[in-house]
């Protein structure tokens, strides 16, 4: 029963591209070695903060997006809380999500494809029906 | 003679209003299920008199489903100027985006995307 979860951190401006590197590379195997898949890894690039964390104004975004159990995520945010150059993290469980968007999308083909055949036909009958019922009286 | 007319006339309405009533009443008891509907009273302060042009919802007419935390263009247009979350009566969003909004509004403070507090 594997969840997909969402990570976002951020880390320090101040920190080189390769550490930043050997960071998410660091994480990805901690990922995968607990039995958990790496999905995709997004960098976002330095940004502006919207208020100082940690005495710094602007932050280097990452996200990772990992299909993993509990337990693996759970030592995936003790490592990113341990770890200096990240200021700050955010893990979102996004499976619900997903299956709740999949549902809804499933639903919207099938009453796409429903309706354009389903209601000339039903519009059509009551009309005879309403005629002839007229007629009859 | 007015007084008449104006006795007869709430009679004849009467005798109808509870039948008429009694039929689509409980069908078309309250508009506002539908996102955007709200009863008059709902207007500036509750003392509008006039109905509020029916806002509505722009998620539900734009069918979008996910409100992403990361997405801070589209959440800033639902945050005041000092940080604070727009109220859903001024925004004309619906109680379920609202929801979804809310939570990804504080979602994307936590993560230092959008300000908890602005000040000059």
């Amino acid at each position: 029963m594997s969840r997909v979860y969402e990570v976002m951190f951020i880390v320090r401006p101040d920190a080189a591209e390769e550490d930043v590197d050997k960071l998410i590379a660091g994480f990805s195997d901690n990922v995968t070695k607990g039995g958990g898949v790496v999905k995709t890894v997004e960098k976002m690039g330095k940004r502006k903060l919207a208020y100082m964390v940690r005495k710094f104004n602007d932050g280097n975004y990452i996200l990772l997006t990992i299909e993993a159990n509990g337990a693996v995520v759970l030592e995936l945010e003790r490592r990113l809380r341990v770890t200096e150059p990240v200021i700050k993290f955010i893990t979102v469980r996004i499976d619900e999500e997903e299956k709740r968007l999949a549902k809804v999308k499933a639903l919207r083909g099938v009453r796409r494809s429903a309706t354009p055949t389903a209601a000339p036909a039903r519009a059509a009958e009551p009309v005879l029906e309403a005629e002839e019922a007229a007629e009859a009286i | 003679m007015s007084e008449e007319i104006e006795a007869n006339a709430p009679e004849t309405s009467a005798p109808e209003a509870p039948q008429a009533a009694s039929g689509p009443g409980p069908a078309h008891a309250r508009p506002g299920g539908r996102p955007g509907g709200r009863p008059p009273g709902g207007g500036p302060g509750g003392r509008g008199k006039f109905f509020r042009r029916k806002k509505v919802c722009k998620f539900c007419t734009e069918k979008i489903d996910a409100i992403p935390y990361r997405d801070v263009r589209l959440l800033q247009g639902f945050v005041a100027e000092r940080g604070k979350i727009v109220p859903r009566r001024l925004t004309g969003v619906c109680t379920t985006h609202q929801r979804r909004l809310t939570r990804a509004i504080k979602q994307a403070r936590n993560i230092a995307l959008l300000p908890f507090a602005t000040r000059h």
